[in-house]
């Protein structure tokens, strides 16, 4: 009598505040989906997330018992709350891509402790009545092996973005990975069909499965690279998300059920739509080996000619429309404030300047808004590339910062080539094209760029900042 | 066969749910133009971090200092998600109303 008199309706706005929770979810999802109401949604979003949070501290109940060691978890919280915060602030917009991974990871590893945990207490009632094989058990399973391949795998993700792990390719490599879910899937059944009277007899083989899923989030991440890394992040964000409704399923939970699910299936169809954007399935970016086994371009592709800055700065100002394709290496350098410089000074000048926005240029798609929004570029002159393309043969100088792939011929005349079918800025239809970069590295799928070989191109080599600067320098004097 | 039937049974809500969120989600990002897809898969990412709540329960019934452990680790997880996903995307999305 003691738990009604305390407060009798916690468990009742416990579920209301969950419906309130999710509602807010969906709602902040669809604002976000729309450029004007998309901060609102975010913050709309993250009050169903506080509210959930304080109502499941405050009122949730588990057997007749409530939560314990509040202490403990407000501290938790504290320390999350604060490092979650700082790192977030701190970090460089161009940075934003690795940083998407590592929270994502974050979130899986969050879901596979859980499981970790949980696999012990499984009601001995449930067993003895079903056995291993119920569905509480294979929500802990998976939870476990879809939160840990997604932390193991956001961490590598985080990594080769960050460019302390290199790529790792090797032909047999989707053999490996393949062998390794079906291992995968094996333990699954071996544990669920084990006849034992608590789960806690089995303890040893959810670390084992653990190693495993880490090993498999690993090698499932090494080999992909290139423009692929995108998609990646965006599958390993659905995976967290299934997770995260794993444990929804466990403890009878709506909110961890909508929210997971709704990430689930919205981050699986952004995945696709990433996919699409680079003519890929999802099935070859998963197993399939990207980059590297592009055929060699055959030896002599040509000389590559260089403009010096004054002939660029005059180029520049005495034309009638420019497109500029910025990609990764304008980001890297943090060029975009300079390089909105370069485009009002032509602008003044009576020339038209436009910016080709490839899908997929930089290392998530909308990088290059993100970043050009930043520097204060006006909306109407960012063009989707498939927009521009038609215009291109009217485009007296096309000015290709930083960006390779996006703009590589390959993808239209050699079948051979990794990217091929990838639609991309048709860059060498413009009368001139002048290209800044660093050396003649190859791009992020490391595949040899035809375009800086072609008659009209001219380089512009150096750091995309400091060239930008002069070249800004150059025309102001003219 | 049966435990299958008797699963469906047990989790029909769940898995009405589940089918239902599917589409929603679907439904919801599928008009999304191209320059807000990073913006929305940080805000996605926030949102999964809902796991949270899974490690305040686990944390709340923990009664050995092994598991003490392990849940305050999935606790401080759980918020990083949170609150650096939410944090990430309004920083990004504060860039995009500044223009005028």
């Amino acid at each position: 009598m003691n738990d009604i008199s305390q407060f009798p309706y916690g468990v009742s706005i416990l579920e209301i505040t969950y419906i309130v929770a999710s509602v807010l979810f969906v709602l902040g999802l669809r604002m976000l989906s729309h450029p004007l109401t998309a901060r609102r949604g975010n913050i709309l979003a993250a009050f169903g997330m506080g509210f959930a949070i304080l109502a499941t501290i405050l009122f949730h109940e588990k057997d007749g018992e409530r939560i314990g060691n509040i202490p403990w978890i407000i501290g938790a919280i504290v320390i999350g709350t604060i490092i979650g915060w700082v790192i977030a602030k701190k970090v460089k917009m161009t940075a934003m891509p690795q940083l998407v991974s590592f929270f994502n990871g974050m979130g899986g590893a969050a879901a596979a402790l859980i499981s970790m945990m949980e696999f012990p207490h499984v009601s001995p009632d449930l067993i003895a009545r079903s056995g291993m094989s119920n569905g509480h058990v294979l929500a802990i399973l998976l939870g476990l092996m879809i939160g840990t391949v997604s932390w193991a795998g956001s961490m590598i993700a985080y990594g080769k973005l960050d460019g302390w792990i290199g790529d790792l390719r090797v032909k047999a490599m989707k053999y490996v990975n393949l062998a390794i879910l079906a291992v995968m899937t094996g333990f699954i059944a071996f544990i669920m069909t084990r006849d034992v009277k608590a789960s806690s007899e089995l303890t040893p083989y959810i670390y084992i499965m653990f190693g495993v899923a880490v090993l498999y989030g690993v090698l499932f991440v090494m080999p992909i690279g290139g423009a692929d890394m995108p998609v990646v992040i965006s599958l390993l964000n659905s995976f967290t998300g299934v997770a995260a409704a794993m444990g929804g399923f466990l403890y009878n939970n709506q909110a961890m059920l909508t929210g997971g699910i709704l990430v689930g299936s919205a981050g699986t169809i952004l995945t696709v739509l990433m996919c699409r954007a680079m003519n890929r399935s999802l099935l070859n970016v998963i197993v399939g080996v990207f980059g590297g086994g592009g055929q060699a371009v055959v030896g002599g592709a040509g000389t590559v000619r260089e403009i010096t800055l004054s002939d660029a700065a005059v180029l520049l100002s005495y034309s009638k429309k420019v497109v500029i394709v910025p990609g990764y290496g304008l980001a890297v350098a943090q060029a975009q404030h300079i390089c909105h410089e370069l485009d009002k000074l032509l602008d003044e000048k009576g020339v038209e300047v436009k910016y080709a926005i490839h899908p997929v240029a930089g290392r998530m798609p909308g990088h290059m808004n993100v970043l050009l929004a930043e520097a204060d570029v006006p909306y109407e002159q960012l063009i989707e590339s498939d927009e521009i393309n038609p215009d291109l043969p009217n485009t007296d100088v096309l000015v290709v910062i930083g960006a390779n792939d996006v703009v590589n011929p390959a993808a239209e005349d050699d079948p051979s080539s990794p990217i091929y079918g990838m639609p991309i800025v048709k860059a060498r239809d413009a009368k001139n094209i002048i290209v800044m970069k660093r050396g003649m590295g190859k791009g992020y799928a490391a595949i040899e760029n035809m375009l800086f070989f072609n008659e009209k191109t001219r380089m512009l080599f150096g750091d995309a900042k400091t060239t930008l600067q002069n070249l800004v320098n150059e025309i102001k004097n003219l | 066969m049966e435990s299958i039937l008797d699963f469906i049974l047990q989790h029909r809500e769940a898995i009405f749910i589940v089918i239902l969120s599917i589409f929603l989600g679907i439904e919801v990002i599928s008009h999304v133009p191209a320059i807000l897809h990073t913006p929305l898969m940080s805000g996605a990412n926030a949102i999964h971090g809902v796991v949270i709540i899974g490690a305040i329960i686990v944390m709340g019934h923990a009664d050995t200092t092994g598991s003490m452990i392990l849940g305050f680790l999935a606790v401080v997880l759980g918020t990083l998600n949170v609150v650096g996903g939410f944090v990430v995307t309004d920083r990004m999305l504060e860039m995009f109303k500044k223009k005028k």
